[in-house]
């Protein structure tokens, strides 16, 4: 095997090591930042079957960090161009396509063929479903991800070692972390990691080196600092048998929400700003005491009213005019510091005295 | 005390380490982890929101009861979701 003679000269590699590569079925899930250069270095170096899962397209804000795809492939099938491309680097190279994101209803099907997962999404809904499969299928996976100038790496459930959840138990709620490609990412950070997750896919694969399990790894882009947090295994983890219903929301939300009781906890222990945007009429017929009734219709006329200095929180019957009331002063005054109380007065009325 | 952020933390903060002075004249200082969160929770509110927030004592991961001294290196490390 002329082609590998690179990495089979290597002592703690070898033919043996190709060998396993070449028998080695891995399914990556997502193809953007993360999955590409997982996809490129694994196909390069022969690893014997591909899978891909995603159902995006290529869009122009991309490619400054999606270096496999190129201007012509805007608007294109993210599997399709990325396994045409693939398909030129390594023929030999057993491609499985999946044009879908991976749900609680495909997921262990898609999964349970495949040797060793790649979790190389961008939400976190799909990194707990990832979790949860492999442990119900005893599948280890690799783990990546990024925000800003700053990565995460780790092999989980591997030989029984930590999961997902013996780090983070539980899925954030949407307003809690940067969740989109809108919060910003250097174009070099998912190459750099990404690689990284490449790298621990091919020592699981032939069993060379040290696997990154039980341990957690920071990499943190401004200073070059690269960090090793020791992990605690709970066994209790290792106890999934089904699936959640839902693993919530892989779609984009940059309205900043607070819910019901967190809203409520904070405006006992503060004098919050509380803007209430629902009709004079309902203000009238019950409010929170601290609120200060700006109707919707009117509230582009009515912003001078609001101090900009301190958070305001806005609040409605049910939460929905409140989350349209933060997006359009979003719109505004885009550092505003302001939050929509989700569920709005109809949550908060059975949890609290109504003046 | 050393505390070094990471991810939405060092956002939350702005800046990528606190130190938390050990001789805060009749201030109660941490004494776990537990104590800790409550004591940043305090100044910081968003922190205390967060579902998910290891703590790392010393490059180890460490649950809420363990104890802690002015000499330990702390880390807030909350998940990070981009790819």
């Amino acid at each position: 095997m002329e082609r590998y003679i690179r990495q089979t000269g290597l002592r703690s590699f070898g033919e043996e090591g190709q060998v396993k590569l070449a028998s080695g079925r891995v399914l990556i899930v997502g193809l953007g930042g993360l999955g590409i250069p997982v996809a490129q270095y694994l196909n390069a170096m022969g690893v014997g079957t591909l899978g891909l899962v995603d159902n995006d397209r290529i869009a122009l804000h991309n490619l400054q960090r999606q270096v496999l795809y190129s201007e012509e492939d805007v608007g294109q099938s993210k599997t399709e161009v990325a396994a045409r491309k693939l398909k030129a680097q390594n023929g030999n190279t057993q491609l499985e396509i999946f044009a879908t994101y991976l749900d609680q209803n495909n997921a262990l099907e898609i999964i349970a063929p495949f040797d060793l997962i790649i979790d190389a999404t961008d939400n976190f809904g799909t990194r707990y479903l990832i979790n949860d499969a492999c442990v119900i299928l005893g599948k280890p996976f690799v783990y990546g991800a990024i925000q800003g100038f700053e990565g995460q790496v780790a092999v989980f459930n591997y030989q029984g070692g930590p999961t997902y959840r013996c780090v983070f138990p539980h899925l954030p709620g949407n307003h809690e972390i940067p969740n989109c490609n809108e919060n910003g990412i250097l174009g070099v950070l998912p190459g750099i990691i990404g690689t990284l997750q490449a790298l621990e896919a091919v020592k699981v694969l032939t069993g060379t080196g040290q696997v990154l399990s039980g341990e957690l790894l920071i990499y943190e882009g401004e200073t070059q600092t690269t960090r090793k947090i020791k992990l605690v295994h709970r066994p209790e983890n290792q106890q999934i048998q089904h699936l959640q219903g839902n693993y919530a929301i892989p779609v984009c939300d940059t309205i900043p929400t607070i819910d019901a009781p967190d809203f409520l906890k904070h405006s006992e222990t503060a004098a919050l700003q509380i803007i209430d945007v629902r009709n004079p009429e309902e203000f009238a017929d019950f409010h929170l005491k601290q609120a200060k009734n700006l109707p919707l219709s009117g509230l582009r006329d009515r912003l001078a009213q609001i101090r900009w200095d301190e958070p305001a929180y806005f609040i409605c019957q049910s939460g929905v005019r409140s989350r349209l009331a933060v997006q359009q002063i979003q719109e505004i005054h885009p550092e505003a510091d302001i939050y929509h109380v989700a569920g709005g007065m109809h949550a908060i009325q059975p949890l609290t005295e109504i003046s | 005390m050393t505390v070094l952020l990471f991810g939405v933390a060092k956002d939350i903060v702005g800046s990528p380490s606190l130190s938390i002075p050990t001789n805060a004249n009749g201030k109660r200082i941490p004494n776990t982890v537990g104590e800790l969160r409550t004591f940043l929770g305090k100044s910081y509110p968003e922190l205390e929101r967060l579902s998910s927030l290891a703590i790392a004592v010393n490059n180890s991961y460490a649950n809420d009861d363990e104890t802690i001294n002015s000499y330990d290196e702390i880390a807030l490390i909350p998940p990070v979701s981009g790819g």
